[in-house]
């Protein structure tokens, strides 16, 4: 027996599961034994078989080999609720939130306090507010509406009603990714709380710094196969992502080019202003730049991103594009071939893609005038283009006619990126890109982007992940309340730069905080 | 005060649908030349309750985000099963209701059965079935006809201590015992997350098809009582398939009228019942403005768009232009 499973009694082990979907092994003869009090971090890339394991594992789907026992006894799940009800609670990536009913609904939902039959509301409300405060959320009110919260204070939400079950085994899947860094560090505090508790945690996530921080042993999985288990700590950075990806790994950013002082602005910014979210806004990009978004999340970042596309109604100031003022009435204005621009939305689900529609329909949406002649679509023009930008993406899909939703999620946002390519936009906008996609997509995703640029076209990008915002960018915009309070250039935007700038405090304290001497 | 604004944002289609019904009303009843007596009262009472049930019933199953185009007929089909059975001494009479009401239910029941477990889509599945329902009516009463026990329909017609319509009692009794109940349930809320997000209701473990099912039967049940009331007022039954048609389309008028969203997850009965009096006051406007009768179906679709643009109002002070389509 290895060290890591040696420290405590098993409470829960998976022996051989394996699922197919159709030909696709999801899941091969994986092994996993989690430990009560313990933080195990699951690694590997997308389609590596982290989902479908944490579905085996939470009753969503029933795997089509092996077993899973708890204490020591066979179980099978057939829902959710039968996982729940034995203690394993998952707290899913796609929220499972019902954005109509309250918090205090949705914290209870499994499982209300009755009350002669009826739904208890003072109990509910009662357990609502304890079960928040444990999640080290108690500025969220019980009665709001889901709808209505900002989707960093949603996920706070997710774990609060997974705290309200009382797991034994709880399941993050990426819980962190639409989090502010306030929240993460709340998040961690609770985490660290409940393995003290003696809860098991199973924690994936793509941030290595965050496993690095949080977890106690880590498993790797690849290609639906289990790769190796091992004590946090005992690999570095380098050997686990090469585990990951079965190569070797390196120059995961590309080179940044030398800027030209001198090519043309190709978007400008004078004083934008917009209702209270952003405050006089004032910037540059000039052809061939990748200019980076930084700070907390929800500082106006998204808005300005909308306001620059044409989504916002009543914006103040100017803009211009190539010198040119502009005033953008809509989207379809903003992309028109006179602007040229783009935006890479942040929920691919909603804003991006139409989930149950082809590879093909998806992807010429943007482009429908570029491959029709009066109306009618030129099916020979449309596939061409398609075919090319399906190559100079490497998007893996078995075909332009199955529905994209039927696609991994790199691959989705793969073609969300493609759509918008196709109309050969020269000022692109996107929004954190990357969230919950694996690391080799990413990798991909930061290539294309510098060829872009080196091949003329202006980006503005929004990260909520530091490291490429230092890897990608030539300049970075940090911003605080709607503002812009600091521009970070070249070699000045580090870490503690762009923390120091986000939280709007000194340097010492960053560093204090980022836990590196200044 | 944080508070009261919670609960006025979950309230406010059914104060709105409230709003609307008491300017209708005051303006109806300012101009009736014998003024707010209960005779008035009782008989606008009596007009609306009919529409209110079959609305409640609506409501249901809009709050799924389904829908339900047989609820007209089965308040046809019980208003006819009635004109039989109701009728007799008070144990045959209680006897007939009972069988009514289950009948309504068996209704409400198949189509829950067939969308939920059939998997059909309800729009389609309850057309059909609604055919069915009136067909069965059409066989038990080619001919108008029939009776009903006039003690017990004159009970629930007329006034209680002289002023109050019984009418009304009755309806508050079916809130208390229906709907309140219900959407206080643990199905009555996986009935709202099921419209609001099937999937992530089935992720959080709701009971969801339990919920829909009696969200279903249940809207069988309250078009049931409509149909018996029906009875009560008529005296008779009839397949009438024009009634029928039109009660479905009215009920969706009211629960569009009372604030219920009709991509679901939103709203209550409360509302769809202020929104059905409030559609049913429309043509007694037109009465005592010596209106033409045949003004009626245009009044009423005008004032539907009126009371539906109001509350979209608030689109005009979008600033984000995403939150149109939300």
């Amino acid at each position: 027996m290895d060290a890591a499973s040696s420290g405590a009694a098993t409470l829960f082990r998976m022996e051989g599961v394996s699922k197919r979907y159709g030909g696709v092994r999801a899941l091969e003869e994986a092994d996993l034994a989690v430990h009560p009090g313990r933080i195990h971090a699951i690694l590997g890339e997308n389609g590596a078989g982290k989902s479908t394991l944490i579905k085996v594992m939470s009753g969503v789907v029933a795997p089509d080999a092996g077993t899973m026992t708890l204490d020591g006894r066979p179980v099978t799940f057939a829902s959710p609720a039968e996982a729940n009800r034995a203690g394993i609670v998952c707290i899913f990536q796609e929220l499972s939130l019902i954005p109509d009913l309250s918090v205090a609904d949705n914290i209870v939902i499994s499982d209300p306090p009755k009350r002669f039959g009826m739904i208890d509301r003072r109990a509910q409300r009662r357990i609502a507010e304890q079960a928040l405060a444990r999640a080290g959320a108690s500025d969220i009110h019980p009665s709001a509406l889901v709808k209505d919260l900002p989707l960093s204070r949603r996920q706070m939400v997710e774990i609060a009603k997974a705290l309200a079950r009382n797991p034994r085994i709880l399941i993050l899947d990426e819980a962190t990714s639409a989090l502010t860094a306030s929240d993460v560090k709340k998040v961690f505090d609770v985490l660290k709380r409940l393995r003290s508790e003696g809860l098991a945690l199973l924690y994936i996530s793509h941030r290595m710094h965050e496993i690095a921080e949080l977890a106690d042993e880590c498993t790797v999985f690849r290609n639906g196969r289990k790769i190796a288990t091992y004590e946090a700590g005992t690999k570095s950075d380098a050997e686990v992502i090469e585990l990951m990806i079965g190569r070797e790994y390196h120059n995961v950013f590309p080179p940044k080019a030398v800027p030209a002082a001198d090519a043309a602005p190709m978007l400008e910014c004078r004083n934008l202003n917009w209702a209270d979210r952003l405050n006089d806004i004032s910037f540059t990009v000039r052809a061939g730049e990748v200019v980076g978004l930084g700070g907390l999340d929800g500082q106006g970042q998204r808005e300005l991103l909308l306001a620059l596309f044409g989504v916002l109604r009543g914006l103040g100031g100017e803009m211009l594009v190539d010198g040119r003022p502009v005033s953008l009435k809509s989207p379809a204005h903003a992309s028109s071939d006179k602007v040229g621009m783009a935006l890479i939305p942040e929920d691919r689900k909603t804003e991006g893609l139409m989930l149950p529609m082809t590879v093909r329909e998806n992807l010429a949406f943007a482009a429908m005038d570029k491959v029709s002649r009066r109306g009618v679509i030129d099916r020979a023009a449309e596939s061409r283009l398609i075919d090319e930008m399906i190559k100079l993406l490497a998007i893996r899909t078995a075909g332009t006619d199955i529905p994209v939703g039927a696609l991994s999620g790199g691959n989705q946002q793969k073609v969300v990126i493609a759509k918008w390519l196709m109309r050969q936009p020269r000022i692109i906008l996107l929004n954190d890109p990357t969230r919950g996609i694996d690391v080799g997509t990413k990798q991909e995703i930061y290539q294309l982007l510098r060829r872009l640029a080196d091949a003329g076209a202006a980006i503005v990008f929004y990260s909520t992940d530091y490291d490429e915002l230092i890897g990608c960018c030539d300049r970075v915009l940090v911003l605080y309340d709607g503002a812009i309070k600091r521009e970070l250039v070249g070699d000045e935007i580090t870490e503690h730069a762009l923390i120091a700038s986000a939280l709007n405090i000194g340097m010492s304290e960053a560093a204090e905080m980022t836990g590196a001497k200044p | 005060m944080n508070e009261w604004r919670y609960w006025f944002a979950e309230q406010k289609g059914t104060l709105l649908a409230l709003a609307i019904f008491v300017v209708m009303f005051v303006i109806y009843t300012s101009n009736h030349p014998a003024g707010l007596t209960a005779n008035v009262a009782q008989t606008a009472a009596n007009k609306g309750v009919l529409l209110a049930f079959v609305a409640m019933a609506q409501t249901l199953v809009v709050i799924t985000a389904g829908i339900d185009l047989s609820v007209g007929m089965i308040f046809i089909l019980t208003n006819c099963l009635a004109s039989w059975l109701v009728v007799g001494t008070p144990a045959e009479t209680a006897f007939g209701v009972v069988v009514v009401l289950l009948v309504g239910l068996l209704c409400g029941a198949i189509n829950g059965a067939i969308v939920i477990y059939g998997r059909l889509q309800p729009i389609v599945a309850t057309i059909a079935t609604g055919a069915v329902y009136f067909g069965i009516a059409l066989l038990l009463r080619p001919f108008p006809g029939g009776s009903v026990n006039e003690d017990l329909a004159d009970a629930l017609t007329g006034r209680l201590f002289g002023y109050v319509p019984s009418s009304l009692v009755a309806l508050l009794a079916v809130i208390m015992l229906v709907w309140v109940p219900f959407s206080r349930s643990v199905y009555g809320r996986a009935a709202y997350a099921a419209g609001s997000s099937e999937v992530a209701a089935y992720m959080s473990g709701v009971p969801l098809k339990r919920g829909k099912f009696m969200a279903y039967t249940l809207a069988g049940l309250l078009a049931a009582i409509g149909g018996l009331f029906l009875t009560f007022f008529t005296y008779t039954g009839e397949a009438a398939y024009a009634s029928g048609n039109a009660y479905t389309l009215f009920s969706i008028a009211a629960v569009v009228l009372g604030g219920v969203s009709l991509f679901g997850g939103r709203g209550s009965a409360v509302g769809a019942i202020f929104g059905a009096f409030a559609f049913r006051t429309i043509g007694d406007l037109l009465f005592v403005f010596d209106f033409d009768p045949l003004w009626q179906p245009l009044f009423q679709g005008v004032v539907l768009l009126v009371a539906v643009s109001l509350g979209a109002f608030a689109l005009f002070r979008v600033k984000n232009r995403l939150e149109w389509f939300g």
